[in-house]
């Protein structure tokens, strides 16, 4: 971690406070999101969390997929979770039982994960620092999507068609 | 900027989501905690398009939210079904298998 001090005047001060204050509202509300008692509150918070990775796009130089974000899941995973919710449960409000009998076993595996990956990342990336680069250009992203990528692209496609019917059949009532 | 603030981050966010998708007893919730666990993933993918110049991590992130929107599509459909069938979507109910 000395790296990280003596690389730090290389760093643009502006975006590291950015960072730090968008970080530490998306951790307190993913804590929100898998500790809270209520699941409409707890959709309400994967929405700060979802802005703040959409704040994150920005700040890393990637408009197009921050745009995307805000589209897709705020405005439409969202939608489709409260749906969810209120379609699945007549009760709103605050219920007792949303965790499983297991749950502590979740803290010391998700406490050894975090440490595992945490090592693993300062060990390998502790001093690089990210380039000063301006935003990438949305021509680059469609020039990729239609030429390299082009084969995975109508695959996904083709994945959201039968996602799309997959669900109707799912829920369709007869 | 450190490239691993982002990863940490980033980190962070996916044992939130492990520890979500343990701890919940919700289906909704599970969800919930999967959609955390993606967000990490992409995030991490756009700040190694940022550390590498290549666009190509976005292309991924993409792909990604594309994947994602499939499979909370498909998943609450899951949800519903389940919910007409047995009047209840407490995961650790739904226990029909041998073992």
């Amino acid at each position: 971690m000395s790296a990280v001090i003596l690389a730090a005047d290389d760093v643009n001060v502006a975006q590291n406070v950015g960072f730090g204050i968008i970080a530490a509202i998306m951790i307190f509300a993913a804590l929100k999101v898998v500790t809270t008692k209520n699941v409409v509150h707890a959709a309400l918070w994967l929405v700060v969390v979802l802005s703040g990775i959409a704040a994150q796009y920005i700040l890393a130089a990637a408009e197009f997929v921050a745009i995307s974000q805000v589209l897709v899941y705020i405005g439409a995973v969202m939608v489709l979770f409260l749906f969810g919710i209120m379609l699945t449960r007549a009760q709103i409000g605050k219920e007792s039982d949303l965790n499983n009998k297991g749950w502590a076993l979740g803290i010391p595996v998700a406490l050894m994960l975090f440490g595992l990956l945490a090592w693993v990342i300062l060990d390998a990336f502790g001093d690089d620092i990210l380039p000063d680069r301006g935003p990438a250009p949305t021509v680059s992203l469609s020039d990729q999507f239609l030429s390299i990528y082009l084969v995975p692209f109508l695959a996904i496609s083709f994945v959201l068609l039968a996602a799309a019917i997959g669900a109707i059949v799912l829920a369709r009532k007869d | 900027m450190l490239a691993v603030n982002f990863l940490l981050l980033a980190a962070a966010l996916f044992a939130i989501g492990v520890y979500g998708v343990i701890a919940r007893r919700n289906a909704v919730m599970v969800l919930m905690s999967i959609e955390l666990i993606l967000n990490a993933v992409s995030l991490n993918l756009v700040a190694f398009a940022l550390m590498t110049g290549a666009v190509d991590g976005q292309v991924f992130a993409l792909y990604v939210i594309a994947i994602a929107a499939a499979e909370v599509g498909v998943g609450l459909a899951m949800v519903l079904m389940i919910y007409r069938n047995r009047k209840s979507i407490a995961l650790d109910e739904l226990s029909e298998m041998k073992g």
